[in-house]
């Protein structure tokens, strides 16, 4: 896997700190927009939900880029460890339901949320033996047998997950008090009333910050280059006094981590837990798990922002069409057996992929540098 | 005694086409270190060639224009755009193939429409009945035709001089350049025939017999069970994709009947895992796996 963290040198101080005041004012510009989000959208929360669905993709892409890019480790097992991260929101927070014939234990939200994310790091720790053993595509190619675990046991054991006819309603999210619901009177920002849909996308926007910035204190680490180390070369890091298997076991299971809690958001997201009835289609399928290494690999293996910009791509063009089906009619003329807008961007991405790996390896993420490295004068 | 029988027996026709399957992977492997993803989509390709001619060219041409144009297409991705990125390591290669796959697999998908074809004609859903034991016929034809189609390869392998060719880059590229070996023939011919088996082995994939679902992403997921296949007898060993192929087949059959339907594919897969975690690189693989 290339090498796409390598942090610009620094040439003169001037061209440094001008360079910076145009990066902190993009940012500043970026997160006013972002917590703006819901004052811009105002009533047609169909955007808001979309805007949700990419955050979502943002925490699950910054994981795998993590895992796949800066450890090295190919791995298809994401949605297997966002059904467990659902599930397990599901399960620690929710009660019996109105038959008593689900699990629940009732524990506060945001303890079954921190609960949800440990168990998928667990998980993710227990598939070491397995992850720590095996290279490339082998590895890849073992990691798809826990989204077909995944399957089985999602439709096997109602009582955890609801089922595949019926699902299970998530628990409603809720932080000292404070409900992520509608509620009457509920608190306006310039005269948008902020209602269950405004609170999840705060909510998510924290989330997928915090996210970010985890992942980039991880690989600006030691941690991170530990990772790098074991990627390139097993013997070099053992020379250098990496522990090897530890390394890679500690890559998976953050990487699951972050995964399960993309998982819990999704949860949020459908207000449903529901295990798929297929491994082809669905919110924990195969689909999933190529969309969100495409994601890793449009953005550039390895990097976070890259994984932020390939989330977008993936999960926010499929939205973005299909709201524009809704609102402004478009694929409208198609009909049944044409292009809808899961199709379209199936083929954009797809196609993204290729372009990437032909012509630009590093993906947006090195094209992105270059732009930046262009605008700051270079002597 | 007589279920396992008929069991074990459709488990091994089922068993040789992801032989089939598998074997395709494992020449492209061998060949150009790539693993195809797009494999699935060559399945597609060739079934939706013979859903498309089957009325106009009779079943038999339909099925052979079915065949070669899995193989064409295997042809197009390695000619236009595994050869065109000779900067790319085979990491990204094989993700290049996702990418030709999730297009190739969602426009057929789209053109199949809401049809789900059969394309069996000749055997499909025509029990045969024999000395007490029920048996599909599909499972039974495959069963021939993959004995005999990997009986040729493993021929031709051994003793023709595309074999030899590849067989010698296998082992060492730069010593085979330097034997005369045209590297690019060698590898068009490998990609060229593991389409080929793509698309005889989707003669069998979309029946009635062998999934019950005729073709659509159905037979793409199953052609994703030839991978485990490949993994678990070693991805550079062709002994091991026929071994494999079996192994899969047998597991998917009996752990169909005696634990349960829904459990059969995830027992494929995790016979996989104990498989790999007692030898990482698959039966009969390398175990130097410096390349992967």
């Amino acid at each position: 896997m290339s090498d796409t963290l390598v942090e610009t040198p620094v040439p003169v101080e001037p061209a440094r700190k001008r360079r910076n005041w145009a990066k902190i004012a993009g940012v500043a510009a970026l997160l006013v927009v972002l917590v703006f989000f819901p004052v811009i959208t105002g009533t047609e929360v169909a955007y808001l939900k979309a805007g949700q669905y990419v955050l979502i993709g943002v925490v699950g892409a910054v994981g795998l880029t993590l895992l796949v890019g800066q450890a090295g480790q190919l791995s298809l097992a994401h949605p297997f460890f966002l059904l467990v991260g659902a599930v397990s929101y599901a399960v620690l927070a929710g009660d019996a339901g109105e038959s008593g014939d689900l699990v629940g234990l009732g524990l506060p939200p945001l303890v079954a949320m921190i609960g949800a994310v440990a168990i998928c790091a667990l998980v993710g720790l227990a598939f070491a033996p397995v992850s720590g053993r095996l290279r490339g595509i082998y590895l890849g190619v073992a990691s798809l047998s826990l989204v077909f675990l995944g399957l089985y046991l999602g439709q096997s054991l109602d009582m955890l997950s609801g089922g595949t006819s019926s699902g299970r309603p998530p628990p409603t999210f809720e932080v000292f008090g404070f409900r992520f619901a509608n509620t009457e009177p509920a608190p306006t920002i310039m005269g948008v009333a902020i209602q269950k849909q405004q609170r999840l996308w705060y909510l998510f926007l924290v989330i997928a910050i915090g996210s970010y910035l985890l992942a980039r204190g991880a690989v600006r680490s030691r941690v991170g280059r530990a990772w790098r180390a074991v990627r390139d070369n097993e013997a070099a890091a053992t020379a250098m006094g990496v522990r090897v298997w530890w390394s890679k076991a500690q890559a998976f299971t953050v990487s699951s981590a972050f995964a399960g809690m993309a998982g819990v958001l999704t949860a949020l997201w459908l207000d449903l837990v529901k295990p798929d009835e297929n491994e082809f289609i669905g919110t924990y399928s195969i689909t999933v798990a190529i969309g969100y290494l495409a994601m890793v690999l449009i953005g550039g293996l390895g990097s976070i922002p890259g994984a932020v910009a390939g989330a977008v791509v993936v999960n926010g063009l499929p939205q973005l069409l299909t709201l524009g089906a809704t609102e402004f009619g478009w694929f409208a003329s198609a009909g049944a057996g044409g292009l809808s807008p899961v199709l379209v961007s199936a083929f954009v991405y797809g196609a993204a992929i290729v372009l990437v790996v032909l012509f630009e390896p590093g993906g947006l993420a090195a094209i992105g540098r270059r732009l930046t490295s262009r605008q700051g004068d270079r002597r | 005694m007589n279920t396992f029988l008929q069991l074990v027996l459709n488990g091994l026709g089922k068993g040789a086409v992801y032989a089939l399957l598998a074997l395709g992977f494992v020449i492209i492997f061998k060949a150009t270190e790539v693993v195809n993803f797009a494999h699935g989509s060559l399945v597609l390709i060739g079934g939706y060639f013979v859903y498309a001619t089957k009325d106009a060219l009779g079943w038999a041409g339909a099925a052979a224009l079915g065949i070669v144009s899995a193989a064409v297409a295997a042809l197009l991705i390695e000619r236009l755009l595994i050869t065109n990125a000779r900067n790319a390591d085979v990491n990204s290669l094989a993700l290049l193939t996702i990418g030709v796959d999730v297009i190739v697999t969602e426009e057929i998908v789209r053109r199949l429409g809401a049809d789900i074809p059969f394309v069996g004609d000749p055997y499909d859903a025509l029990p045969l009945q024999f000395a007490g034991l029920t048996v599909f016929r599909t499972q039974l034809v495959a069963l021939i035709v993959g004995i005999v189609l990997i009986t040729a390869f493993f021929l031709a392998f051994r003793f023709s001089t595309w074999g030899v060719a590849m067989r010698a880059q296998a082992e060492n590229k730069e010593a085979a350049a330097l034997m005369g070996i045209r590297s690019s023939r060698v590898t068009a011919t490998a990609w060229l025939l593991a389409g080929a088996l793509a698309g005889v082995a989707v003669l069998f994939m979309a029946t009635q017999d062998f999934s019950g679902a005729g073709l659509g992403r159905g037979t793409h997921a199953i052609a994703l069970i030839a991978f485990p296949a490949a993994i678990l007898g070693g991805l550079d060993s062709t002994v091991g994709a026929v071994v494999g192929g079996l192994i899969v087949g047998l597991t998917e059959a009996l752990s169909a009947q005696y634990i349960s339907f829904e459990f059969s594919k995830s027992a494929v897969f995790l016979v996989m895992l104990v498989i790999l975690v007692i030898w990482p690189s698959g039966l009969f693989g390398t175990r130097e796996l410096s390349r992967v």
